[in-house]
C-alpha cells in the first residue's frame, strides 16, 4: 500500500524559507479558494532572500534538468482566468542539471527588487507576487512550488493636500455646500468635514456618506467597471433647515480599503469616491460623488 | 412625523420597540459580563437603534428613551471599568464612532464622552464642545431633543464650572456656559421646528406634544442657573443676552412664553433686578400672540417678593429705577400688542401696582400714576363687560387697601374712584365690600368728613341704586351688603365733635338717597352714631363745666337731624323701626335734659303707634317698648308725664288679646313707681293698674270657661302676684299683706279647681314664687319682718 501511495507522492518536497522569516511581518492574504493564509510582507526595493530546500522522498533520487527560482509579479483578470500577465519576472538559476539524493539547500537572493505595484485582490482583477521554484525534469514533468508574499508600498504624506469644497444643488430646491478637509487620505485617516445647508425645500429624511470603490479593468471597449460601496455612514437624521451645518467625522480604519491604484500596468485602476447621499421622504436620492485619493502611510512603529 | 395610527397602534409600536431594546440589552449584558467590548458596542448600537423610530408620540418615546437611558448607565460603568483595565479612553472614543447609524453612534459617543471627561485625559471643555457639535447630526426634532437631553443629563455634573473638579483654565466658566447655551440653542431650534413639520391639521396635537417636551429644553436654563461661576457680570454680558437672542429669534409663541417664564423662575432675583432693562427690552419683541402680561406679571411678582423678603434690598430697586423701567416696559408692551384684551392690560397694571406697593411704600404718586394709566386704557373700552377684566380690576383696587391697611391712603388716590367707574354694578359692589372689609379688618377709623365723602363715593354702589338692573340682587346678599355698610358707619369717628357732626351730615347726605330698601339698614347705625356724639357732648359738658362750647354743635342740633332721619324712615314705611329709634332718641334727649325734644320724640312714637302699627303682635312689642322707655324718662314735667303715661295705659288696655292687655296693664304700673325718683311714686295708681290687670285676668278666666268649658291658665295671676310682691318690697303702701294673701289664695283655689287646665309651667312658676316668699321670710331682718305675715 505504502508503495502505491508513494508512487503518487511528489518526488521531492520543496520548501522556501525567507532569510528574516521569523521577524518579518506576516499579514493575512486571501487565497483563491477563499482561505486566509499568513504571508510575509515586503515593500519595493527590498532584498528578497532565503533558502530553498529540496528533499527527495525517502530513498528516491530526483533527476532534474536544472533548478531555478523566479520572482513574479502577476496580474490576473478574472474574465481571463488562469492567464497571468507577468509585469515583473526575475530568475535565479540555482543548480545545473543533475541528481539529488538527499536534502539539498540553495540560498537565493533578489536584491532591491522593483515592485512598483501593491498586492491587490479585487472583484475582477488580482495582482500578486510570488516566488516560483521549478525543478525541471524531462518526461516526468517539472516540480513547481509557489510561495506567495505580499507587497505594500508606503507613501509619504502628500505635499499638496487641498480640501474638497463644493457647492451643489438643485435650483430652488436644495443647495448645499460641503467640505472634506483633504483630498488625499491615508488608510487610517479620518475624514473631517461639514455640510452646510444653504437652501432646503425638500423634506430630507437622512443623509449618508458612502465610500465607494471603483475598479476598472481592461481597456478600450473591453473596460469593465465594478463599483462597490464599502461604507455607508449616516451623517444626519431628520430634516435640516436653512443655515444648519452638519459635521462629518468618518474614521477610515474600520473599512477594508486599499490605496488608490491608477492605471496599473495599463491593466486596471482602483479609485475611491466619497458619495454624499441625501434621501428625501419619498426615498428619492440626491447625491454628489467626489473622488478622493487613498494612500498608504508608513506605519510608525 | 408621528405615526398616523391610533393609540393602539402606537402601543404596539412601543411594545415592539421595548422588546427589541430588551433583547439587545440582554446580549449587551452578556457581552459586558464577558468583557467583550466589540460585542458590547455592537449590541448597544443595535439596542439604541430602537430609538430611531418615528412612530411614537413624545410621551411614548420618552418611555422608550428612559429604558435606553438605564441601559446606557450600565454601559457607562462598563466603559469606566474598561478604561481602568487599560483600554485608552481616546481609543474608545474613536471606536464608538465607527457605528454606521448616527443616532446610536451619538448616544454612545455621549456615554463615552462622559467617561472621557471623568478620566480627565482631556479637558472637559474640549470633549463637551465636540459632543455638542457632533449632536448636530440629529436634525429630527424629537430624536434630537432626546439625544441632547441625554447629553445634558450626562454632562450636568461634569461642567468645567468654578470649583468643580473639572475646572479648566481661566475661561472655564465661559466654557461651561458656552456649552450649555449651545445645547440649549440647538434644542430650542429643534423644539420650535417641530411645530412646522407635519400636516397642518395636526397643529393642535403637535402643540400639545411640544408642550410635553418643553421641560427638556427648559432644563438647560436650570443647569445654567446652577452653574456656580455665573456671576452677575457673566449673566448680564453673556448668559441673558444669548438666551434672549434665541428666545426672540425663534419667533415661536409657545417657546417664547415658556422660556421667558423659565428665565424668570430660574435665575436669582437680584440678577433680574440688575438686568431689568434687558429682559424688559425683549418683551415687546416677542410674538404678538405671546402672553406677555403673564410673563411680566410673574417677573414683577418675583421682584415684589424679593423686595418683601428684606428691606436691605430696596436700595437696589431705587438704584436701578425699577419702577420707571417696568412702567415704561408695560406701556410699550401694551402699545406693541394692539390686540391685548383689556383684562391683560389690567393684569399688567395690577402686577405693577403690587410691585410698587412692595418696593415704594411711600410713593403714593406712583400708585396713582398707575391707576391713572389704567383709567386711560379703560376709557377707550368703556364700561367693562368682561368678567376676567373686572376680576383683575378688583385685584388692582384691592392691592393698595391690603398693603396700606388703611383706607386713608386709598382715599388720597384721585384716580381710585375713576377706576371704579368702569366696573359694572355687581363688581362695584364687590369692590365696595372689599373696601369695607378692609376697614373692618384693620379697624380703621375714618376721621374726617372729606374722607368720608371720598369713601362713600367709592362705595356708592352699595349706597344707592346705580342706573340699570335692580331686581337681580339676591335678598340675602343685599342684606349682607347693607349690614356691611351699617358696620362701616360705626367706624366713622372723630374726637372733635364739630368734625364728627360734619361726618354725620355727610353720611346722612349719602344714605338718604339710598332708597326704601336701604334706609332701614343704614339709618339706625347713623342714628346710634349720632346718639353717641350726643352722649359725648353731654359728658364733655359735665366734665368741662361751663367751658366755652362751640354753639354749632349742640345736642339740640343733632336731634333735629335725627328727627329728619327717622322721618325719612316713616315714609318707607318701617314704623316699628322708626318707633324704636324715636324712643332711643327720646331717651338720649332725656339724658340731655331736653324735655321738649324728648316729648316730641315720644309724640312721634305715639303717632306712629296709633297710625302705622296695626298688627296686634307689633302693637304688643311696641307698647312694651314704650312703657320701658317711658319708665326711665325723668325729664318730663308732671303734666307731660301724665299725658304720656295716660296714653300708654290707654293703649295697653286697648290691646286686642286679653292676656296681652293684662300684661301691658300691669307693666304700666311701673310708670307710676320709679324706684330712684321720689317724685314718681304714686302707689294708688300702681294699685289701680294692678287691680285692673287682675280684672282683666279674671275676665280671661271667665272667657276661657265660657268658650272652652275650662278655665285657662292661672299664669296671669301668678305674674300679677309677682308684681304685687315687687311693689310690696319696694314699699308701696297700697300693696298690703292682705291683698297679697288674697291673691295667693285665689291662685291656690283656682289651681285646685277641677276645671282648671293644668299647666306645669304655671305650677312651677307659682312654686318658685312661693319659695321666694319663704326665702325672704327666712332672711330675717326688715325684709323678713315684712314678709312674715304672709302665709304660704
Amino acid at each position: 500500500m505504502n508503495y502505491i501511495i508513494g508512487a503518487f507522492k511528489p518526488a521531492c518536497n520543496i520548501s522556501i524559507a525567507f532569510t528574516d522569516g521569523k521577524n518579518r511581518k506576516q499579514v493575512p492574504m486571501k487565497k483563491e479558494n477563499g482561505q486566509m493564509v499568513m504571508v510575509p510582507l515586503f515593500q519595493s526595493q527590498e532584498n528578497i532572500s532565503g533558502k530553498i530546500s529540496i528533499e527527495p522522498a525517502l530513498g528516491k533520487k530526483v533527476e532534474h534538468n536544472g533548478i531555478k527560482i523566479e520572482l513574479l509579479g502577476q496580474i490576473e483578470m478574472y474574465f481571463d482566468k488562469g492567464n497571468f500577465y507577468d509585469f515583473t519576472s526575475l530568475v535565479r538559476e540555482l543548480d545545473v542539471p543533475g541528481d539529488i539524493y538527499e536534502k539539498k539547500t540553495y540560498p537565493f537572493e533578489f536584491s532591491t527588487v522593483e515592485m512598483p505595484y501593491e498586492t491587490y485582490s479585487g472583484v475582477n482583477v488580482r495582482l500578486r507576487y510570488v516566488l516560483k521554484v521549478t525543478v525541471s525534469r524531462g518526461y516526468a514533468g517539472s516540480i513547481v512550488e509557489y510561495q506567495d508574499f505580499m507587497v505594500r508600498n508606503y507613501s509619504p504624506p502628500p505635499s499638496i493636500n487641498n480640501s474638497i469644497k463644493m457647492e451643489v444643488g438643485i435650483e430652488d430646491c436644495l443647495h448645499i455646500e460641503f467640505e472634506y478637509n483633504k483630498s488625499k487620505y491615508h488608510l487610517k485617516d479620518v475624514i473631517i468635514g461639514k455640510i452646510y445647508f444653504l437652501l432646503v425645500r425638500i423634506k430630507i429624511k437622512n443623509m449618508d456618506l458612502e465610500i465607494r470603490r471603483r475598479e476598472s479593468t481592461g481597456s478600450g471597449a473591453n473596460t469593465h467597471v465594478e463599483t462597490e460601496t464599502l461604507a455607508k455612514f449616516e451623517l444626519m437624521d431628520g430634516a435640516p433647515v436653512r443655515g444648519e451645518s452638519i459635521p462629518i467625522r468618518l474614521f477610515l480604519s474600520p473599512y477594508e480599503l486599499t490605496p488608490t491604484h491608477r492605471n496599473i500596468n495599463n491593466k486596471f485602476s482602483v479609485k475611491y469616491y466619497l458619495n454624499l447621499v441625501l434621501v428625501d421622504e419619498e426615498d428619492r436620492r440626491y447625491f454628489k460623488q467626489q473622488e478622493i485619493t487613498i494612500y498608504r502611510l508608513a506605519e510608525t512603529t | 412625523m408621528i405615526g398616523d395610527g391610533g393609540v393602539d397602534e402606537e402601543e404596539k409600536y412601543l411594545a415592539a420597540g421595548i422588546a427589541g431594546l430588551q433583547q439587545n440589552a440582554f446580549y449587551m449584558h452578556r457581552a459586558l459580563d464577558s468583557n467583550n467590548l466589540k460585542d458590547a458596542l455592537k449590541y448597544s448600537a443595535q439596542m439604541l437603534s430602537e430609538l430611531r423610530t418615528s412612530r411614537l408620540s413624545p410621551h411614548k418615546y420618552y418611555e422608550l428613551y428612559m429604558r435606553a437611558f438605564d441601559e446606557l448607565r450600565k454601559l457607562e460603568m462598563f466603559f469606566r471599568e474598561e478604561t481602568k483595565r487599560g483600554c485608552s479612553t481616546i481609543e474608545l472614543y474613536e471606536l464608538v464612532q465607527h457605528a454606521g447609524n448616527i443616532l446610536p453612534r451619538l448616544y454612545l459617543l455621549c456615554t463615552v464622552g462622559s467617561v472621557y471627561i471623568r478620566s480627565k485625559e482631556a479637558p472637559a471643555k474640549d470633549v463637551l464642545k465636540d459632543l455638542v457639535e457632533m449632536c448636530r447630526g440629529i436634525q429630527h426634532p424629537l430624536r434630537g431633543l432626546f439625544l441632547r437631553s441625554y447629553l445634558s443629563q450626562v454632562s450636568r455634573d461634569k461642567l468645567p464650572d468654578i470649583g468643580s473638579e473639572y475646572e479648566g483654565d481661566a475661561d472655564t466658566v465661559s466654557d461651561a456656559v458656552e456649552f450649555v447655551l449651545q445645547n440649549f440653542t440647538e434644542m430650542n431650534k429643534l423644539w420650535v421646528r417641530m411645530q412646522h413639520q407635519g400636516p397642518a391639521r395636526e397643529k393642535e396635537k403637535r402643540e400639545k406634544e411640544r408642550s410635553e417636551l418643553r421641560d427638556l429644553v427648559g432644563k438647560n436654563l436650570h443647569v445654567l442657573g446652577q452653574i456656580e461661576g455665573v456671576d452677575l457680570d457673566l449673566y448680564k454680558d453673556i448668559v441673558l443676552p444669548r438666551i434672549l437672542e434665541q428666545v426672540v429669534n425663534c419667533k415661536d409663541e409657545l417657546a417664547q412664553y415658556y422660556l421667558m417664564d423659565c428665565i424668570i423662575q430660574v435665575f436669582p432675583d437680584d440678577y433680574h433686578l440688575q438686568t431689568l432693562e434687558t429682559i424688559l427690552g425683549a418683551c415687546p419683541q416677542l410674538q404678538p400672540s405671546v402672553d406677555i402680561k403673564t410673563i411680566l406679571s410673574r417677573l414683577m411678582e418675583r421682584l415684589s417678593n424679593y423686595a418683601a423678603s428684606s428691606a436691605e434690598v430696596l436700595p437696589e430697586f431705587f438704584q436701578v429705577e425699577a419702577f420707571a423701567k417696568l412702567n415704561s416696559a408695560i406701556g410699550k408692551v401694551i402699545e406693541a400688542q394692539v390686540d391685548m384684551p383689556i383684562d391683560g392690560v389690567v393684569t399688567l397694571y395690577s402686577s405693577l401696582l403690587t410691585f410698587t406697593l412692595h418696593v415704594h411704600h411711600d410713593r403714593l404718586d406712583y400708585v396713582d400714576q398707575i391707576l391713572g394709566a389704567c383709567v386711560g386704557k379703560l376709557s377707550v373700552v368703556g364700561k367693562l363687560e368682561d368678567s376676567k377684566a373686572t376680576k383683575q380690576i378688583v385685584a388692582l383696587l384691592s392691592a393698595p387697601l391690603e398693603k396700606y391697611n388703611d383706607i386713608d391712603t386709598a382715599l388720597k388716590l384721585t384716580n381710585y374712584p375713576r377706576v371704579l367707574e368702569f366696573l359694572d354694578q355687581g363688581t362695584n359692589k364687590v369692590m365696595a365690600n372689599v373696601i369695607i372689609q378692609t376697614i373692618m379688618k384693620n379697624k380703621t377709623c375714618i376721621s374726617s368728613a372729606d374722607k368720608v365723602e371720598a369713601l362713600f363715593e367709592l362705595i356708592k354702589g352699595l349706597i344707592k341704586d346705580l342706573d340699570g338692573n335692580l331686581d337681580e340682587v339676591d335678598d340675602e346678599d343685599f342684606n349682607e351688603e347693607q349690614n356691611a355698610v351699617a358696620r362701616l358707619i360705626q367706624m366713622l369717628y372723630n374726637d372733635d365733635p364739630k368734625e364728627m357732626l360734619k361726618i354725620i351730615c355727610t353720611v346722612k347726605k349719602h344714605i338718604m338717597v339710598g332708597g326704601a330698601k336701604r334706609l332701614p339698614f343704614t339709618v339706625p347705625p347713623l342714628i346710634f352714631c349720632s346718639l353717641k356724639l350726643v352722649r359725648r357732648l353731654q359728658s364733655q359738658e359735665e366734665n368741662a363745666g361751663e367751658e366755652e362750647e362751640d354753639a354749632s354743635v349742640t345736642p339740640k342740633k343733632i336731634f333735629q337731624i335725627l328727627n329728619q332721619m327717622i322721618e325719612a324712615l316713616s315714609v318707607i314705611p318701617v314704623p316699628e323701626l322708626a318707633l324704636r329709634l324715636y324712643l332711643q332718641c327720646a331717651e338720649a334727649a332725656n339724658d340731655c335734659d331736653l324735655e321738649p325734644v324728648a316729648y316730641e320724640f315720644f309724640t312721634q312714637a305715639y303717632i306712629l303707634y296709633e297710625e302705622e302699627i296695626s298688627d296686634s303682635k307689633a302693637q304688643v312689642t311696641a307698647i312694651h317698648l314704650i312703657i320701658g322707655s317711658l319708665q326711665r324718662l325723668h325729664v318730663f314735667g308732671v303734666e307731660n308725664r301724665d299725658t304720656l303715661t295716660h296714653k300708654a295705659t290707654g293703649y295697653s288696655a286697648k290691646l286686642l288679646k286679653k292676656p296681652e292687655q293684662c300684661r301691658a296693664v300691669y307693666a304700666c304700673s311701673h310708670l307710676f313707681w320709679v324706684d330712684d325718683q321720689d317724685s314718681i311714686k304714686d302707689g294708688e295708681r300702681v294699685m289701680f293698674c294692678l287691680k285692673r290687670a287682675l280684672r282683666i285676668a279674671n275676665a280671661v278666666q271667665q272667657m276661657a270657661t265660657a268658650t272652652r268649658g275650662s278655665s285657662g291658665s292661672v299664669m296671669l295671676f301668678i305674674e300679677i302676684l309677682n308684681k304685687y310682691l315687687y311693689f310690696f318690697e319696694k314699699g308701696n303702701p297700697q300693696v298690703t299683706v292682705a291683698s297679697i294673701q288674697g291673691l295667693i289664695e285665689l291662685i291656690t283655689t283656682e289651681m285646685q279647681s277641677d276645671n282648671t287646665t293644668s299647666d306645669p309651667a304655671a305650677d312651677a312658676f307659682f312654686a318658685s314664687t312661693m319659695r321666694y316668699i319663704q326665702f325672704q321670710k327666712d332672711k330675717g331682718g326688715a325684709v323678713g319682718e315684712k314678709y312674715e305675715p304672709i302665709k304660704t
